[in-house]
């Protein structure tokens, strides 16, 4: 564990995505103190193009609200969104996952066609169904998209799960007595664990694209700025003030390709064998 | 050749079995998300027509086959999805079948139009990858296609209008055909495509990331097998080696990712038709939830999940096919 530590800090696109989130995380934190107010209230002339007033780098929209604010603002929403959903699909996950592989049996086929009919359903179509089931708010939205989001993990989890469980150290938990629960949850799940947090950084990003593509469809949260919905919005003055639809698209691309060499790096140093590949 | 067909049929056999519970799991968890949805059609039906009295309502359910133990409208789900019946969209005040038939064909043609550039455009830049592993091309190739993965379609869409529709205009920025022209014939195709190339590139952004990096890592792979080096050392030339040899075996694994991907696909369609106005099922889809005609939207999302079904089962016997090893699991 400690030299896959050492041989990620020695990647540089590692480094430079986690930097990147590392920054956009900061601005999502700080959001309410460097952009005070509410980012839905009109403060500006409406339609600046970035960089005409310097109170207002990234410009205004149509109803003169700040772009700058609305990207920070966003930003909370969108890694949120991604961090909370991947949580919950890690939750359902890693549960069903470490169940089907360690007890198999009856149990496991039971799991995995589960697991087969969640795969097998579109889940953008699947997030839809769900936040119109529930209320377009940012928790149904979290809540649909792990629902949707969580087959991935486990696969992973209950191929790791079999390949550990008749495993030196696991009999010798075995044989020492120790619950069921505790060998999945203290013994195998622990090293179990790259894989799985390779995957995680897949599913935070394919989050926060599912995320964008719902507020931009018009059904995300009415009440926050998300990007996805910036670039809805801005989709009206597409001819007249593109910049508005392209620069929160920008971010988006910016934060997933961050998750993406972020999760690359980490799957590097997991697996030395595959440097340098 | 009796051998591939008696293959084929065993892989047949084998995918249509492990068909089944998915199939049935499938309808089961349709039916509980729709009984989950708030309002039943008798509702949405009289919210249209501006109101009905109670007892109107209760006649209407009893004429939907809504006012019996849901045990019971279970076992009429299903026996109805057996006959192909998705219910009766109370907005088109039509079956949902035929709502979904008549959008299917637009549907399809965007998405095998995108996943056929996809494929063709990531396995010839995987290929060019691959064989400059390292250098710059490789690197540049990969930081685009770094790029493209992170993108969000409908963003490449919308960017794709500006600088192809808006600024240059050499394409239209939506719809399917050009309204009023009435064109037949080659023209009418002629017109087809023109609608049709920036929605399938923007759809097919993705998935060329997705097919390069595939290509790349698997021809990579496949480069370092012992038979590889036997072609060359037979003196067989590079081209030769590359085509023949390599690229064929790191198809197999660039056709699973295909078949897994396709429901992305799927879903991906709904975002690009809203943003090209292209009157296929993912626009029905998003019409649907802004009317609430929530047994069109639960419809598509069962035959949508149909289709990912059926395509997984013809990857598998393409796979039977390309590849003699894959036996029976």
């Amino acid at each position: 564990m400690h030299s896959s530590f050492v041989a990620f800090l020695r990647n540089p696109s590692a480094m430079a995505g986690a930097l990147i989130l590392l920054l956009l995380g900061g601005v999502a934190v700080f959001a309410h103190i460097l952009f005070p107010g509410d980012p839905l209230d009109m403060v500006a002339m409406p339609l600046l193009t970035p960089g005409e007033d310097a109170d207002f780098p990234l410009g205004s929209d149509t109803l003169g609200r700040d772009v700058a604010a609305g990207i920070a603002h966003g930003a909370r929403v969108t890694l949120m969104t991604g961090a909370v959903a991947a949580i919950i699909s890690l939750l359902i996950g890693v549960l069903i996952g470490s169940m089907a592989g360690y007890f198999g049996g009856w149990l496991e086929d039971v799991l995995v066609r589960i697991t087969e009919v969640f795969q097998t359903i579109p889940s953008f179509l699947l997030v839809i169904v769900l936040v119109v089931i529930g209320e377009p708010s940012v928790t149904t939205i979290i809540l649909a998209i792990g629902l949707a989001s969580w087959p991935v993990i486990a696969r992973v989890v209950r191929a790791e799960f079999r390949s550990l469980r008749e495993s030196d150290f696991v009999l010798a938990a075995r044989s020492q007595g120790f619950s069921n629960m505790r060998i999945i949850f203290q013994e195998i799940l622990p090293n179990a664990l790259p894989p799985v947090i390779v995957t995680t950084s897949v599913i935070v990003a394919s989050a926060i694209l599912i995320e964008s593509g719902l507020s931009f469809l018009g059904m995300g949260d009415p009440n926050v700025v998300s990007w996805g919905s910036m670039i809805g919005e801005g989709r009206e003055q597409l001819r007249t003030a593109w910049y508005l639809t392209a620069l929160p698209g920008v971010f988006i691309i910016l934060t997933v390709m961050a998750l993406n060499l972020v999760g690359d790096g980490l799957n590097d140093a997991f697996n030395p064998r595959l440097r340098g590949m | 050749m009796s051998h591939l067909s008696s293959r084929l049929g065993r892989a047949l056999r084998r995918t249509l079995w492990q068909a089944v519970p998915t199939v049935i799991g499938i309808t089961i968890l349709n039916f509980l998300l729709f009984q989950l949805v708030p309002g039943d059609a008798v509702d949405v039906i009289a919210a249209e027509s501006g109101g009905a009295s109670a007892e109107a309502l209760a006649q209407l359910r009893s004429h939907f086959g809504l006012d019996v133990p849901v045990v019971e409208q279970l076992w009429h789900y299903l026996s109805n999805l057996a006959h192909f019946n998705l219910g009766v969209s109370p907005r088109h005040n039509m079956p949902v079948t035929t709502l979904i038939g008549s959008r299917v064909g637009n549907t399809l043609v965007l998405m095998v139009t995108a996943l056929g550039l996809a494929l063709l455009a990531g396995i010839l830049l995987g290929s060019i990858m691959a064989a400059k592993v390292g250098k710059w091309p490789d690197r540049v190739l990969s930081l685009l296609s770094l790029v493209l993965y992170s993108t969000p379609s409908f963003w490449l869409g919308l960017m794709m209008i500006v600088l192809f529709a808006v600024k240059l205009g050499w394409f239209p920025t939506g719809g399917s055909s050009t309204i009023g022209a009435g064109l037949q014939g080659w023209a009418y195709v002629a017109d087809l495509l023109r609608h049709l190339a920036l929605p399938a590139l923007a759809m097919a952004g993705f998935f060329v990331a997705i097919f390069s990096r595939l290509t790349r890592s698997s021809m990579l792979e496949v480069s370092r097998q012992d038979y590889i080096r036997t072609a060359r050392a037979k003196g067989l030339g590079p081209a030769a080696v590359t085509f023949r040899h390599i690229l064929r075996n790191a198809l197999i694994p660039v056709t699973t990712v295909a078949g897994m991907h396709f429901g992305t696909l799927l879903g991906g369609a709904v975002v690009i038709e809203v943003v090209f106005s292209w009157p296929g099922l993912g626009r029905l889809a998003l019409e649907s939830v802004l009317s609430r005609d929530y047994a069109v939207l639960m419809g598509i999302l069962f035959f949508s999940s149909l289709m990912v079904i059926i395509v997984n089962m013809l990857v598998d016997l393409l796979q039977a096919w390309l590849d003699p090893r894959i036996q029976v699991r």
